[in-house]
């Protein structure tokens, strides 16, 4: 008979999927639970979503600290690696719960716009510049940053800029506006992409870029990059943790980001970073 | 060993090893993929069937709208989904972005419309001299239709491979979509995008190889299946 065949195979097909789905594991639950305050993830835990920059995340030191606070509290923290810019964005729109970011000029704004409560200080380190080996700017022998910037500008060296809102292509053009620069030309390149995609980029094109000393550390061995120019107070580089504005957004999981942000601002987070290391290389401080 | 020998035998100890953080990037877009090409047939196959059986005023343009889906770009369902799914949006309450279900939504708008047209041609251009037929042999008409997409159940199931590899290959809708988070939304084609960018090119490129099989298999059905439809 022809239609029963017809009538198996379908099923058949069907529950081939469902099998193959439920195999694959977890998606129905995520359905179910993804709708609904607060979230539970597969594992029964509560999920938190923190929007960080790709220099935090690139590095690898936030896969590094955040499984141990997992482990404490049951508290899951969903990473999206996003710009500084684009996470305080996020953050307005009350589209995640707690932003870990470095733009301490945009976060004030940001606090004073309502959307933040306050920042807390989690880690810093610093900003280079990187190059390649030969430096054709001469940028290693420049007097200060203001000067290592004017050099690139003047040989018109290829220089890759974030452009992309982020806290490092912030720091970039408070640079150039102190040297009273206007990058402009051919030889300055907006790649609108993360930090470990910009310096793959200089790495290949042989260019100079504005880079956190953590992601590049933590990419060295695949970059054809040294550090150029380093130590100078317009390099400080501070990464703050802000909770939102539970006035503006109720809904959100602010009693898990308390919890978050007491155990980044405390110190068993302190240590964990302190002493997070890469080929060698301390990334962060905590002071 | 030049630069190639050392990417490929870093490639093969990599694939020696393929660690588990590989092996859950696979499982997540194959659970991804499946679901969305599932209900995307739901919606598809009914849809088709019925454009494909009826004869309408405005036929061209319902033909021309549906061909101009086909070729939707990837961010453009990305940036309208991700509107409608923040806070914002009409779907804002329900928190789903930077979820797995917003990949889905977003991947079901990219395989519907392929479902759709292939289901719809097929259909249109298959022989309709059975439904007549089976009716006046007693058969139910519902019966009847099913007996003409029995007729053409391989071009059927071609057209939920051709979903499926659309959907499993696609990176615009689930970076948007998912924020690329590691263990949840993290998939084949958005880790390939950071591993690249990192500078990690081995892994990176054992994951563009097991995608490669993937859609290699796929496409070696599909192949069998036509050779199969022509003879």
């Amino acid at each position: 008979m022809m239609i029963p065949t017809v009538f198996q195979r379908m099923i058949f097909f069907t529950l081939v999927i469902m099998v193959l789905c439920s195999a694959t594991g977890g998606c129905s639950k995520s359905i179910d639970s993804d709708s609904k305050t607060p979230v539970e993830t597969a594992s029964g835990r509560v999920a938190i979503k923190l929007a960080t920059t790709t220099s935090l995340d690139n590095s690898g030191l936030l896969a590094h600290i955040l499984p141990v606070f997992t482990e404490e509290t049951g508290i899951e923290v969903d990473i999206i690696a996003v710009g500084t810019g684009k996470a305080l964005e996020l953050g307005r729109a009350g589209d995640v719960d707690v932003l870990l970011v470095h733009a301490p000029d945009a976060e004030e704004e940001f606090i004073s716009e309502g959307y933040g409560l306050d920042r807390y200080y989690v880690a810093q380190n610093e900003f280079v510049i990187v190059g390649p080996q030969a430096d054709p700017a001469g940028v290693g022998e420049s007097s200060g940053i203001v000067d290592a910037f004017g050099k690139i500008h003047d040989i018109e060296a290829v220089f890759i800029s974030r452009g992309d809102q982020s806290g490092t292509h912030k720091r970039e053009l408070i640079i150039w506006d102190e040297a009273g620069l206007d990058p402009e030309g051919a030889w300055y390149i907006e790649a609108g992409q993360g930090m470990g995609a910009v310096l793959t980029m200089a790495s290949e094109l042989e260019a100079y870029a504005l880079s956190d000393i953590g992601t590049f550390y933590s990419m060295e061995d695949h970059l054809d990059l040294v550090i150029v120019h380093s130590g100078d107070e317009l390099l400080e580089n501070i990464y703050s943790v802000i909770p939102l504005n539970a006035d503006l957004y109720p809904d959100l999981k602010h009693e898990q980001v308390a919890g978050l942000i007491e155990w980044l601002t405390g110190p068993v987070c302190g240590n964990l970073i302190n002493r997070y290391e890469v080929n060698g290389h301390k990334l962060f401080d905590v002071r | 060993m030049d630069e190639l020998t050392v990417q490929s035998v870093e490639t093969v100890g990599y694939l020696s090893m393929f660690n588990g953080d590989i092996v859950a990037l696979i499982g997540t877009s194959f659970n991804l993929s499946l679901w969305s090409t599932s209900i995307a047939a739901l919606i598809g196959f009914p849809l088709g069937v019925l454009i494909g059986l009826s004869e309408f005023k405005g036929r061209r343009t319902v033909d021309i709208i549906l061909n101009t889906l086909l070729f939707l770009p990837t961010v453009v369902v990305g940036h309208l989904v991700y509107m409608a799914l923040t806070r914002e949006g009409f779907l804002g309450d329900f928190q789903l972005l930077f979820t797995r279900p917003a990949i889905i939504i977003g991947q079901v708008i990219l395989a519907t419309p392929i479902i759709l047209t292939m289901v719809s041609n097929t259909v249109r251009l298959a022989d309709r001299r059975i439904i007549p037929t089976a009716l006046s042999m007693g058969a139910s008409r519902i019966r009847a239709y099913l007996l003409l997409l029995g007729e053409v159940r391989a071009l059927v199931v071609l057209s939920l491979l051709a979903a499926f590899a659309r959907v499993i290959s696609e990176v615009g809708v689930s970076m948007m979509l998912g924020g690329n988070i590691f263990g949840k939304t993290r998939t084949i084609t958005t880790g390939i995008a950071l591993l690249t960018s990192q500078g990690e090119f081995s892994q990176a490129t054992v994951l563009g190889l097991v995608l490669l099989v993937i859609v290699f298999g796929i496409n070696i059905v599909v192949y069998q299946a036509t050779h199969r439809v022509s003879a």
